[in-house]
């Protein structure tokens, strides 16, 4: 989860606080892995018969430090982002933006092949597109 | 009258569609500020900065390649667009803002205007 000051320094920050909170409320059964919303990066899932599709929105990183694994079919998400530097004698207004590390796990569906997965990083989203699996797609069968 | 004209304004000036508003660092130093926003998913050019007077508007709009047919599961961002507006002070130099875009983080670098900067006042001694 991201971090966030004690004492925040806006009144954004703060809702932002608040509305955490709330969902923490109101989130019954939490996901095993920690809040589901909310952390850095934000996931946006989709799906087609093909293929499932991950766009991880992590802007102003490297793609190179970034570490994509898929293990038993888990997909973890890893990486550093590191705070802009303030110079000597300048004052930081306004702090939102996540620095450190981050890691984001999400479970994928048992029909999808391992050994098909493309990663691209285009305009600071990282699209993880994993295919699923042959015999796993629909087929229409001829009736002879 | 003046009622119908004073909401036909507003209307004008309200923004058309819900947007997410990105996060941003701000960093004042002796020379000017800089502004670090995070628009990630938006192309160079679907991102839109504007001033106006004094009010500093960023924008843009998400474009993601997405495969024909997808179906959405889990979104946490769940709008196309980003917007936020800030009211830049009288000492900053708005028509010589400068602006970089990387990776989806915009930086932009707001000087302050010639007066506004520290000038050491010599004292002389009379």
């Amino acid at each position: 989860m991201a971090y966030r000051p004690l004492f925040p320094r806006d009144v954004f920050a703060e809702m932002d606080r608040l509305q955490r909170e709330m969902l923490h409320a109101f989130d019954i059964s939490p996901s095993i892995r920690g809040l589901a919303r909310g952390g850095y990066p934000a996931v946006n899932v989709g799906s087609t018969a093909k293929s499932i599709e991950l766009y991880t929105f992590a802007p102003g990183i490297d793609p190179a430090t970034l570490d994509v694994q898929v293990e038993k079919g888990v997909l973890t998400i890893a990486g550093e982002r590191k705070a802009e530097p303030v110079p000597e004698k300048a004052n930081r207004h306004i702090d939102e933006r996540f620095s450190g590390r981050f890691r984001r796990v999400v479970t994928l569906p048992d029909d999808v092949d391992p050994n098909a997965v493309q990663a691209r990083y285009r305009d600071g989203v990282l699209h993880i597109s994993v295919a699923r699996r042959e015999a796993a797609q629909p087929r229409r069968i001829t009736v002879q | 009258m003046n009622d119908t004209t004073s909401v036909a304004k507003q209307a004008a000036n309200a923004p058309a569609e819900a947007a997410l508003m990105p996060p941003v660092d701000v960093i004042e130093d002796a020379n000017g500020i800089t502004l670090y926003a995070d628009l990630p998913g938006v192309p160079k050019e679907k991102l839109n900065l504007h001033v106006e007077a004094d009010t500093l508007t960023i924008e843009g709009e998400l474009a993601l390649a997405m495969p024909e047919g997808m179906e959405a599961t889990h979104v946490e961002v769940a709008l196309p667009r980003y917007r936020r507006v800030f009211t830049l002070s009288k000492e900053l130099d708005a028509g010589k803002v400068g602006a970089e875009f990387a990776h989806g983080v915009l930086k932009l670098r707001i000087p302050k205007a010639e007066h506004a900067q520290p000038r050491k006042i010599q004292v002389a001694v009379g």
